[in-house]
C-alpha cells in the first residue's frame, strides 16, 4: 500500500501542492477511459464503497458513482434523510454500522462541517469528502483545478475570481486552498455579506464589484446562490444580486481577453450567470463534469493503494493496488 | 463537647483580613475558633480533636462557584445536585450557586426549596439555588424574586439564555434591587449569535463553522451596564470573554455603576485554536476566542476589572459530545479542574500571587452574591479550601466525581490540587495521600 494521500481525503487545506499535483497527474490517463466503448477496468474489484449522502444531490453522487463503477468497485448508495441528529442514529452509530460491514472506503456528504473527518476519525475505511457542510468539497475543488490547468496548461500564475456566496460555499474554500498551492492568483467577488469577515486573512484579493473581477481575471468560478440566503436576510434581492453580481455576456464583453467560466452546479441562470455566458464559447461547465468522473477515479485509485506510476497500466488490466 | 479539627503548620492565606503567614486554623463545631501561630497548643487538650497536617500547603477561605449547572431536576442521568456538590468538594469549592435552567425551571419558591434539600442531602459542599428572572426562562413575565428569596435563592438569572427584551431587563434589575440581589447576566444578542458554533474568525470562515461575533456578547454587555445605571440595581455579568467587555465593564465601574463581572477557566486559559479538528469538548458559549482576549481576561482578572472567577460547569452526557460539532451543546465541566487551571495559566506565570487567587474565588463571590464564606476570622463559617499549589497532575476525567467528562483538559498536567475541602466545620473531600 502506498500513502500518498494518507487515509483520506477530507479537504483541500491539509494537502500540499505536490498531493494535488499527484492527484490531477493520476487523473489524466483515467480521462480516457471514460471515452471507451466499454468503460470499465477491473482496478478497484473485489472493493466495496458506500456511497453515504446526508444531503441531496445528484451531480455529485453520479459522478462518484460513475468512478466507482468504471474502476469495478461494489457500491451501494445510502440517501440517509435529514441531519442525522433530529431523526434516527447518530453518525457514530453510522460509522460503526459500516466499519462492522467491513467495508473499505466511505464517500460522504453532509450538511455538518467536519463530518467526514468525525467519520474518518472513528472508522478504518478510507473516508472520502464529498462535501461538508460550509466546509470543504475536495473533489469539485480539484475537478475545477484540472479544467483550468487542462485550458491554460498550467496552473501558477493563473489568475482565478470566485464569485459569489463565498461566506457559505465549500466548494470556495476547496478552491481557495487548492489554488493558492498551486501557484494561482486567487481572487474572491461578492456582496461583504456573503464574504466572511477574515476573508482578508485566507491570502485572497477581494473584489467588491464584479467588473472589476473580470478585468483582471483569467477565469471566474462563479458560485450557485442559494435562495435561502435571500431569505436568511444576507441580500435583498435575487433581481438584485443579478444586477450588481450577475455575469452576464455584456460584462465580459467589456474586458480586454477571453475569460474561462467555471460553475460548479447547479446553475441558477439568470441570477449568478446569465445563459448565454452559461452556454457560450468560453463556458468549461460541462468539462468540469467530465473531468470530475477522472478526478473522482484518481481519488479512489490512489485513496486504495494504487501506486501514482502506474495509473496508466492500471487502466489496462488489473493493475497493482 | 463540639467536634473540633485542628489544621496545623499549613500556610493560611486569608485576603479578608489581609492574611498571609504560617498559621494553625482550629475549628470548633462548624465554626473557625483560633487562626495563629500558637493555637496548635493551646489546642492541644480537646479531647477527640481531630488534626490535618496542612504543612505545604495553602489553608484557604473555601472556594465558592456563583455559576454552575448541577442539571437536577430534568437530567439527571448527566449531573445530580449530589454528585454536583461532591464534584465541587473535590475541586476544593466549599459551596455552589445552582443556575435555574433546569427542567423544570427553576422559577419559584418551591422549586427553589427542591434545590435546597437536595443541596442538603447531598452533604458536599453547600448549593444555594439561583432562581429564574422570568417565568420558564421564556423572557415574558417576571418570575416571584420575593417567594423565591425568602425560600433561599440568592440571586436570579435566565442564564443559557439572554434576556432579550430590555424593558424586562430593566424591570428584573429593578425589582431584584427590593430584595438585595444581583441579577446574574447571560449576554448574548440574540440575532447575531443564534446558529453560530464558535468564535467569528478566521478559523470559523477555515473550519465553515458559522461565527458568534464578540459584540454579540459586548453589545448585551453594554446594554445591561447602562440599565444598571438607569435602575441602581445590581447586574452581574456571566462568563465574560472578549476584551471589548472588559474595556465596557472598565468604562462602568469607572462611573460606580453597580457592575460586577465573572470570567470562567476555560475563557483564561484557551483560544479558538481548541476548536481545530472539530473537537467538540471545546465548544461552549460564549466560544473559546482569541489569544488577545485570554491576554486582556487575565489582566481583568489581576486588576479587579472581573471581580471573581466561575466556572459555568456544564455537563453533558457523552453521547450529546459526540457528534458533529454543529450540533453538539455547549459547555464543560469545570468544577474539578478550576483551581488548577487558574494556578497553572494564572499564578504559575506570575500574573497573579496566591492571595489575588483566593480573593477571586472566595472572598470576592461571597462579597458580590452576598453569601456566608470568605473568610476565616474567628467566628467565621468554617467552609475551609486546602490546597498544594504545586502539586501537578495528570487530568483524568474517568476519575472525577461529577458525572460529565466533557473537559478539553483531559489528559494534560496541570498544576495545584485540592487536599481537603471542609464545610460547615466538618470533612467533605480527603484527597487520598
Amino acid at each position: 500500500m502506498t500513502h500518498a494521500l494518507g487515509k483520506d481525503l477530507l479537504g483541500l487545506e491539509p494537502l500540499s501542492g505536490e498531493q494535488i499535483k499527484l492527484i490531477l497527474d493520476t487523473a489524466e490517463p483515467f480521462k480516457e477511459i471514460s471515452e471507451r466503448a466499454i468503460k470499465k477496468v477491473p482496478t478497484l474489484r473485489g472493493a466495496t464503497i458506500v456511497n453515504l449522502f446526508f444531503e441531496a444531490s445528484t451531480r455529485t453522487r453520479v459522478s462518484f458513482e460513475f468512478a466507482e463503477k468504471r474502476l469495478s468497485a461494489d457500491t451501494v448508495n445510502v440517501a440517509a434523510s435529514g441531519s442525522s441528529v433530529s431523526k434516527g442514529e447518530t453518525l457514530v452509530d453510522t460509522a460503526r454500522n459500516l466499519e462492522a460491514m467491513r467495508i473499505d472506503m466511505v464517500v460522504i456528504r453532509h450538511g455538518a462541517s467536519g463530518a467526514a473527518q468525525f467519520l474518518a476519525e472513528r472508522i478504518e475505511s478510507n473516508v472520502i469528502n464529498a462535501g461538508d457542510g460550509t466546509h470543504e468539497h475536495p473533489t469539485q475543488g480539484l475537478l475545477d483545478l484540472l479544467t483550468l490547468r487542462d485550458h491554460f496548461k498550467r496552473l501558477a500564475g493563473v489568475k482565478v475570481c470566485i464569485v459569489g456566496d463565498v461566506l457559505h460555499s465549500r466548494v470556495a474554500r476547496s478552491n481557495i486552498w487548492g489554488l493558492t498551492k498551486m501557484g494561482a492568483e486567487v481572487a474572491v467577488c461578492g456582496p461583504r455579506s456573503l464574504l466572511p469577515n477574515a476573508i482578508n486573512e485566507m491570502g485572497v484579493t477581494v473584489f467588491n464589484r464584479v467588473e472589476e473581477a473580470i478585468e483582471w481575471a483569467d477565469a471566474l468560478n462563479i458560485l450557485r446562490l442559494q435562495l435561502e440566503r435571500m431569505h436568511a436576510g444576507y441580500i435583498p434581492s435575487l433581481r438584485e444580486y443579478n444586477r450588481v453580481f450577475g455575469v452576464s455576456r455584456e460584462r465580459l464583453d467589456r474586458a480586454k481577453r477571453d475569460i474561462l467560466i467555471l460553475h460548479p452546479g447547479p446553475m441558477n441562470r439568470g441570477v449568478e450567470i446569465d445563459s448565454d455566458v452559461a452556454d457560450g464559447p468560453f463556458s468549461v461547465i460541462l468539462d468540469q463534469v467530465t473531468n470530475g468522473v477522472a478526478v473522482r477515479m484518481a481519488i479512489l485509485y490512489l485513496l486504495s493503494g494504487g501506486k501514482p506510476e502506474l495509473a496508466e497500466s492500471a487502466k489496462k488490466g488489473g493493475g497493482d493496488r | 463537647m463540639s467536634r473540633s479539627i485542628l489544621l496545623t503548620g499549613g500556610r493560611v492565606v486569608d485576603p479578608s483580613q489581609s492574611m498571609d503567614e504560617r498559621a494553625d486554623v482550629l475549628i470548633v463545631g462548624e465554626r473557625v475558633e483560633a487562626v495563629g501561630a500558637r493555637v496548635a497548643g493551646d489546642a492541644a487538650h480537646r479531647e477527640g480533636m481531630e488534626t490535618i497536617d496542612c504543612s505545604g500547603l495553602v489553608v484557604s477561605p473555601g472556594f465558592i462557584d456563583v455559576h454552575c449547572h448541577l442539571r437536577e431536576p430534568g437530567r439527571e442521568e448527566v449531573e445530580t445536585i449530589a454528585s454536583g456538590a461532591r464534584a465541587a468538594a473535590a475541586g476544593g469549592f466549599t459551596a455552589v450557586c445552582a443556575m435555574p435552567n433546569t427542567d423544570p425551571v427553576t422559577d419559584n419558591q418551591a422549586a427553589v426549596g427542591f434545590i435546597l434539600r437536595q443541596g442538603a442531602i447531598a452533604d458536599a459542599a453547600r448549593v444555594y439555588p439561583i432562581g429564574a428572572i422570568s417565568v420558564g426562562q421564556r423572557g415574558e413575565a417576571l418570575a416571584e424574586f420575593g417567594e423565591m428569596v425568602a425560600a433561599g435563592a440568592v440571586a436570579v438569572s435566565d442564564d443559557g439564555k439572554p434576556v432579550v427584551s430590555a424593558h424586562l431587563m430593566r424591570t428584573a434589575l429593578e425589582y431584584a434591587r427590593t430584595f438585595g440581589i444581583p441579577v446574574a447576566d447571560h449576554c448574548e444578542e440574540p440575532t447575531l449569535a443564534t446558529g453560530g458554533a464558535m468564535n467569528e474568525g478566521l478559523i470559523s470562515a477555515r473550519l465553515g463553522l458559522k461565527g458568534i461575533p464578540a459584540e454579540a456578547e459586548e453589545i448585551m454587555a453594554i446594554r445591561d451596564i447602562l440599565l444598571a445605571r438607569r435602575t441602581g440595581g445590581h447586574i452581574h455579568l456571566c462568563h465574560m470573554s472578549t476584551r471589548g467587555s472588559v474595556e465596557l465593564i472598565r468604562w462602568g465601574k469607572d462611573r460606580n455603576i453597580n457592575v460586577t463581572a465573572e470570567v470562567c477557566p476555560h475563557h483564561i486559559s484557551l483560544t479558538e485554536d481548541a476548536v481545530e479538528g472539530y473537537d467538540t469538548n471545546a465548544k461552549m458559549n460564549p466560544p473559546l476566542r482569541t489569544a488577545d482576549d485570554v491576554a486582556a481576561l487575565q489582566e481583568a482578572v489581576r486588576d479587579g476589572t472581573i471581580d471573581l472567577i466561575a466556572t459555568d460547569h456544564a455537563p453533558h452526557h457523552y453521547d450529546e459530545k459526540e457528534r458533529e460539532f454543529a450540533d453538539a451543546p455547549n459547555g464543560i465541566i469545570g468544577l474539578e479542574t478550576a483551581l488548577a487551571v487558574n494556578i497553572t495559566w494564572l499564578v504559575a506565570p506570575g500574573i497573579i500571587d496566591v492571595p489575588l487567587l483566593i480573593e477571586r474565588m472566595s472572598c470576592a463571590p461571597a462579597r458580590v452574591f452576598k453569601l456566608p464564606g470568605g473568610s476565616l476570622r474567628r467566628g467565621a463559617l468554617a467552609d475551609v479550601t486546602v490546597f498544594d499549589p504545586d502539586a501537578k497532575w495528570l487530568v483524568e476525567p474517568k476519575r472525577f466525581r461529577s458525572k460529565g467528562r466533557n473537559t478539553p483538559y483531559a489528559g494534560q498536567t496541570l498544576q495545584g490540587r485540592t487536599r481537603c475541602t471542609i464545610v460547615g466545620g466538618r470533612v467533605a473531600y480527603r484527597a487520598d495521600a
